[in-house]
């Protein structure tokens, strides 16, 4: 009796230690590169630090300064805004058109092809992308301006213009992210039993009913996950602007991740760059929850 | 008589309905055939501009899709700027030993946090979870400094650490949790019992289990590695070092001729295509599993 207990006991510590075995690297890593990153970042936020003096302790200052003093934070911020608020709902209408036409005719090679082309420009990388764009948009020799021309229009300078280089690069990101979404949304009409739009139709619901009563009501989680998603990539365009346009023209298209890639890595200024990265990170935070929020009130209803 | 016309009537009904539905299908497959030029359209063009001499990128017109008087100079001037041969080679090591290096951490995380009984697992695990929320740019700083302290400035373990143990991991480490916990227990039991040590059960029993869950944090790691900019850019200054995506970012400081940019581009999109291609299964599967799409 005893001796079983103490083989269990035994046999347990020897679970106990393998378990920690098991983990220790990840914990090791982990407390340097992310933990311990987090909270030295958090510190540096309340320093004037040029990453080759020491850091010396400023308190709220950077954050007051941010708030109050840098006309640059509300210009950029603003810059970002634009981009989730049109990227997102372009997107997801988009990537659903896309998903609703695929799932026409799920079977056959033609859909098959279609679903890898459609899914193409999301796995290649932003840069190459984004150089690729530069010369499409290119105002003489670019494509989109001389297709314009065989209709007599005049396209505008796009990359160039402070007014064309927000929309041309809302062009470049729909047209590259939304297959990504696209796969999801199909995986979510495939979920939907066929049953019921057979069940609309005897009772007499067209197409354009059974989409918005059926397909609409029953994407509402993968609709709820696309949009988590596709919020958080929006806001944190960088690749993109990094190549094409670096902010410009007159700062039209700096977004949060590039200012704080001008603060940090161009400017060294690293503490004011910490701060700009966690009140950054706290408004996407706040914003998710709100949509977590705006989620559960719906489905309690 | 009567079930004769009635008879011709449901034909005719039927053949008006092959009639339309054949039209309805001619249309869809139009706009499918646009939809898909649309997306493709960009990379053939750039690839096919990229063998234009330069005379007739810029001066001839661009909707002419083939070049009329192919040519290779781009590329030959291109792998005299930059060693861009060598920069595919860093790409490709790159994607292929850091994810394996990510699976191999996640996944024995993974088990240790599924099956083994510890005290402290439970707050290992939710901290591990929490920290997929915090974005990359709040640790971009923090980690570049210990990069420097560690002197790995210029060395890939700079990248293999940052890959390794930051949120895109620890979402594999969930990842890897979820699948494990839909393994039968039964399966370990057996080996527990054969006096396999929980080691060679987590080798031979659960790992070759967990294929789908295998490839699909590869496919996944292998496309966040291959689209890595930022950090690489920070910490890698040695040409022959640099992956491609950091190597198009020079091309285009110092290279004022676009043929040869669309050179560099292509040769860093064909790749990827290529893989993309080959696997293209589970690549599409990878995007299923990974967003918690489904229902």
């Amino acid at each position: 009796m005893i001796r079983t207990t103490r083989k269990k006991y035994s046999l347990k510590a020897k679970e106990a230690r393998l378990g920690w075995l098991f983990v220790l690297p990840a914990l090791i890593g982990f407390s340097i590169f992310t933990f311990g990153a987090i909270i030295r970042s958090l510190y540096y936020s309340f320093t004037d630090w040029d990453l080759l003096t020491k850091p010396k302790f400023v308190g709220l200052k950077n954050y007051i300064d941010i708030f109050t003093n840098d006309k640059y934070f509300y210009q950029y911020m603003g810059n970002t805004l634009f981009f989730v608020i049109t990227l997102v709902p372009i997107v997801l209408v988009f990537s659903l058109l896309l998903a609703v036409l695929i799932n026409k005719k799920s079977k056959g090679l033609s859909s098959k092809i279609y679903r890898v082309i459609l899914f193409l420009p999301s796995i290649t990388s932003t840069i190459a992308v984004s150089m690729v764009w530069m010369w499409i948009f290119n105002p003489n020799m670019g494509l989109i301006n001389n297709i314009l021309g065989l209709f007599g229009l005049k396209g505008p300078n796009w990359l160039n213009d402070p007014s064309w280089a927000k929309p041309a690069l809302v062009i470049m990101r729909v047209w590259q992210m939304s297959g990504y979404y696209m796969i999801m949304f199909l995986t979510g009409l495939q979920t939907i039993p066929g049953g019921l739009y057979e069940a609309a139709k005897i009772d007499g619901a067209n197409k354009a009913q059974s989409f918005f009563r059926i397909t609409i009501p029953m994407l509402a989680n993968t609709t709820f996950a696309v949009v988590i998603m596709l919020v958080v990539e929006a806001f944190n365009m960088f690749e993109s602007i990094f190549i094409m346009t670096s902010g410009g023209p007159l700062g039209s298209t700096s977004t949060m991740m590039y200012y704080i890639y001008e603060k940090s890595f161009i400017e060294y200024k690293m503490g004011y760059a910490s701060a700009l990265s966690w009140i950054f990170f706290i408004i996407i935070f706040i914003i998710t929850l709100i949509q977590y929020k705006f989620r559960n009130e719906r489905e309690g209803e | 008589m009567k079930e004769k016309v009635n008879n011709l009537k449901s034909n005719r009904h039927k053949f008006g309905m092959s009639y339309r539905n054949k039209t309805t299908n001619r249309i869809y497959h139009i706009l499918m055939i646009l939809l898909s030029i649309i997306m493709v359209y960009p990379f053939l063009w750039s690839l096919f501009s990229s063998f234009k001499p330069v005379s007739e990128l810029y001066s001839g017109n661009p909707l002419n899709f083939i070049p009329q008087n192919p040519t290779i100079e781009n590329y030959e001037r291109l792998f005299e700027i930059l060693p861009f041969d060598r920069m595919l080679l860093n790409s490709i090591f790159l994607s292929v030993v850091i994810p394996i290096g990510m699976i191999v951490v996640s996944s024995i995380t993974a088990y240790a946090l599924a099956r083994l009984d510890f005290k402290g697992k439970n707050v290992i695990f939710i901290l591990l979870i929490a920290v997929m929320m915090v974005p990359s740019h709040v640790t971009t700083i923090p980690n570049y400094k210990t990069i420097i302290d560690l002197n790995l400035t210029n060395s890939y373990w700079a990248l293999f650490l940052t890959s390794v143990f930051t949120a895109t991991n620890s979402f594999n480490i969930f990842f890897f949790r979820q699948y494990f916990l839909t393994i039968p227990k039964d399966l370990e039991n057996a080996a527990v019992i054969d006096g396999c040590s929980k080691f060679r059960v987590f080798l031979q029993i659960i790992m070759p289990n967990s294929k789908p869950a295998i490839a699909t944090t590869a496919i996944l790691s292998f496309r966040s590695v291959w689209n890595q900019f930022l950090f690489p850019m920070l910490v890698i200054s040695d040409y022959d070092k640099l992956p491609l995506t950091v190597g198009l970012k020079y091309l285009k400081e110092w290279e004022p001729n676009w043929a040869v940019l669309l050179a560099g581009s292509s040769l860093s999109i064909v790749p990827i295509v290529i893989i993309y291609l080959i696997f293209q299964k589970y690549f599409l599967q990878s995007n299923l599993t990974s967003g918690f799409g489904g229902t």
